[in-house]
């Protein structure tokens, strides 16, 4: 497989997304998707875990023998979550309760670990930095995106609760797009979680389909033959 | 061989350890103190919405008694009351009390009582009701929280003391009643917590 930074900036944010198409860490992208800045917050702390981790591992790849690589792994990304969450606890202390029991929990992120193991283990330094910020990059989005949509079906608001992470100047960020809005409570709700990822992914599919129609006759009467199944 | 590759195993794993430690104890070392104090500022904050932080000259976290009272408190284990005083005199006594009977498990409020018997302010702070049905108990959601400020045992008197679905005075929310019940039958037992040991708290 070749590796170059196109290819890998591309895997993170669209063709293998951590949320839209390896589906990994699905625990926390539901749990705390309730507002657009809980979803930041927690896509903040993975993109730094995952980035960190992927440097990790690359460095020590050839000292790391095939027996112990994931305890090793498990090792530095557990490490690495509990230095992050006493930073937080320390900087951004009122996110840091609403989010809780989840920054620990970034240590079972499946995703941080396949990326270790799959990618920064077998790729030089440069490549599993790049890796680990565009796969950080594509899990923050898709969560800010839930977040986002959960957060103006829900409140009728967006970016309610900036000044948690960018101090108090931040608190006109918060928009409220819905005056007097009483409130949709499914989208709230932990099935709006999942509601609104797969409307996310329905989107992405029917993007990438449209992409492919453009480009090849021949994938039209593929995509087409399993649209109409 | 097995043994020796054992060992060299071992040994690398422990390195990683050791490494991985030292990295952990040099970050608490460095943030222990700033969450330390960010923890006495939440607390201080949540007290001094309860308590206006210019009618007491006492410092609020020092000054405190453990009290149990598994029926009036909300909790078999000792819950912790904050004592407000100026000038030496007694100001009010702010419970940590527990709504044993929320929707979704304990709801955990600051009730401040002032001396005279009437309430000072009521805050939440921590519950795991529905968000969007049970969460309107928090200041930041509502102002139903602030409703009980200036009540007292006599006023409104015990039937007053429910949600108006139960024929009280407070309002419910529209499909929460579970919720504003316990808080209203928490911060009611309080007061008649207070009302029986005012001496012992202030002694």
């Amino acid at each position: 497989m070749t590796t170059s930074y196109n290819t890998i900036i591309k895997d993170g944010l669209w063709d293998n997304n951590p949320g839209l198409v390896q589906l990994l860490g699905l625990c926390p992208l539901l749990a705390v998707t309730g507002t657009a800045i809980n979803g930041l917050g927690l896509g903040l702390a993975t993109l730094m875990v995952l980035v960190s981790s992927n440097v990790t591992v690359s460095l020590i790849r050839n000292l790391v023998r095939p027996e112990i690589r994931i305890p090793a792994f498990m090792m530095i990304i557990a490490c690495f979550v509990t230095a992050i969450e006493l930073l937080m606890n320390a900087f951004m202390h009122d996110l840091y309760k609403i989010l809780g029991i989840f920054i620990p929990l970034i240590v079972t992120n499946c995703s941080i670990l396949a990326r270790a193991e799959a990618f920064a283990s077998r790729n030089k330094v440069s490549y599993a930095l790049t890796d680990g910020f565009m796969m950080g990059l594509g899990f923050l989005l898709v969560l800010l995106a839930v977040g986002s949509l959960r957060e103006i079906l829900g409140h009728g608001t967006l970016f309610q609760g900036a000044h948690l992470m960018f101090g108090p100047e931040a608190r006109q960020l918060s928009i409220t797009l819905i005056e007097d809005y009483r409130g949709f409570l499914l989208a709230i709700l932990p099935p709006g979680a999942f509601l609104a990822l797969g409307l996310l992914i329905a989107l992405k599919n029917i993007i990438d389909n449209r992409l492919a129609q453009k480009t090849s006759k021949v994938i039209v009467a593929e995509t087409s033959a399993v649209t109409a199944n | 061989m097995i043994i020796k590759r054992m060992t060299q195993m071992g040994i690398l794993l422990g390195v990683f350890a050791i490494i991985g430690t030292a990295i952990l104890a040099i970050t608490h070392e460095q943030t222990k103190e700033r969450i330390a104090e960010n923890e006495r500022n939440v607390l201080l904050r949540n007290l001094h919405a309860v308590v206006t932080p210019d009618s007491h000259d006492n410092e609020l976290f020092t000054d405190t008694i453990e009290v149990t009272d598994a029926k009036l408190l909300g909790s078999k284990k000792p819950v912790t009351v904050y004592r407000a005083r100026l000038n030496g005199k007694p100001v009010a006594a702010i419970f940590s009390a527990i709504a044993p009977d929320g929707y979704n498990g304990n709801i955990k409020l600051l009730v401040a009582i002032k001396a005279d018997g009437t309430l000072s302010g009521v805050r939440v702070i921590g519950h795991r009701e529905t968000p969007g049905l049970g969460d309107y108990i928090e200041a930041e959601r509502s102002d139903w929280i602030t409703k009980f400020t200036g009540l007292s045992l006599i006023q409104p008197d015990e039937r007053g003391w429910r949600v108006k679905r139960d024929g009280g005075n407070f309002d419910q929310f529209t499909g929460a009643t579970i919720t504003p019940r316990a808080v209203v039958k928490a911060v009611y037992h309080c007061l008649q917590y207070f009302r029986q040991h005012q001496q012992d708290i202030f002694g």
